[in-house]
């Protein structure tokens, strides 16, 4: 029990560092959409066209990292408690 | 019968340059390039967002450009961030309070220091600003491009002409009441405007 909730908070951990990194390595706020500018060929204006795409930012790595490491102290609570027991 | 069409052709001429007349253009964009973009600072990351829901009607006269005036209006609702919490909370009654609110409107009383060049005119539009219930009076300066029979180019087989306005003003959140007790350290209370729109004159 105790290495199964410390792997999967390495797996989380991991994971959610990994998908940062492949989807921008985005230093802001999570997104869930993109601006694309477009520029208007006969007045030259920019518009602004939003795409749907998910960016993580540094809140979903800080909740993902909080979260692995919760899991990781509950699996040492939990073998201390065992231990405690027996 | 010559002298006669010769003379009516003439007269055409005189006519269509004495006629020439104040135009009202639509700002009602089907092509979806009008943007309002805001900007406000903030720790992480700037707050940096745009509306395109634009409508409104600006009566221009390319022979006096000092003359212009208008009302452009902005659906509070089309209102966009990227990140959808913090759009919930823009649209929010601490915010923008958009059902209360739905409308960002701005009306022109007259263009100061108007200065023209080619189909350019530059100037200052002294006028009245609604947003979040608040009216101000502001004067933003604008840059407005006269394009003479371009609308052909955006909408096929139709004839007229168009007008580009784009403004870059600040405003102050907490002067229009849109969250005045978010602290200064967490957002700030310039929030940059950006206004670059298109409207048209369609002529039959």
């Amino acid at each position: 029990m105790k290495k199964a909730l410390k792997r999967i908070a390495l797996v989380i951990a991991l994971g959610a560092v990994a998908l940062w990194l492949v989807l921008g390595a985005n230093r802001g706020w999570t997104k869930t959409s993109v601006a694309v500018v477009t520029v208007d060929e006969v007045t030259g204006l920019e518009g602004r066209v939003y795409k749907n795409r998910f960016l993580p930012g540094l809140d979903f790595l800080g909740v993902a990292l909080a979260g692995a490491g919760v899991l990781a102290l509950s699996s040492v609570f939990i073998s201390s408690r065992k231990q405690a027991q027996s | 019968m010559k002298k006669i069409l010769c003379s009516l052709s003439i007269m055409s001429v005189i006519c269509g340059g004495t006629l020439a007349a104040p135009q009202d253009f639509d700002f009602k964009d089907p092509k979806g390039v009008n943007v309002a973009v805001f900007k406000l600072d903030a720790p992480l990351e700037a707050v940096n967002g745009s509306a395109n829901a634009i409508s409104g009607t600006v009566t221009f006269d390319p022979e006096d450009p000092a003359k212009t005036k208008g009302r452009i209006v902005v659906a509070a609702s089309s209102l966009h961030v990227p990140n959808p919490t913090m759009k919930q909370h823009l649209q929010g009654d601490q915010w923008m309070d958009v059902k209360k609110y739905p409308e960002i409107t701005f009306e022109t009383k007259e263009l100061k220091n108007a200065k023209t060049s080619a189909n350019l005119t530059t100037a200052e539009a002294v006028g009245t600003l609604t947003i979040h219930g608040v009216t101000k009076e502001v004067t933003v300066p604008v840059k407005l491009t006269y394009l003479k029979d371009k609308l052909g180019m955006r909408v096929p087989n139709q004839k007229g002409d168009l007008l580009v306005i784009r403004a870059n003003f600040p405003i102050s959140r907490k002067a229009f009441g849109i969250n005045p007790n978010a602290p200064e350290d967490k957002v700030s209370d310039t929030i940059d405007l950006t206004l670059s729109i298109a409207g048209a004159a369609p002529r039959s």
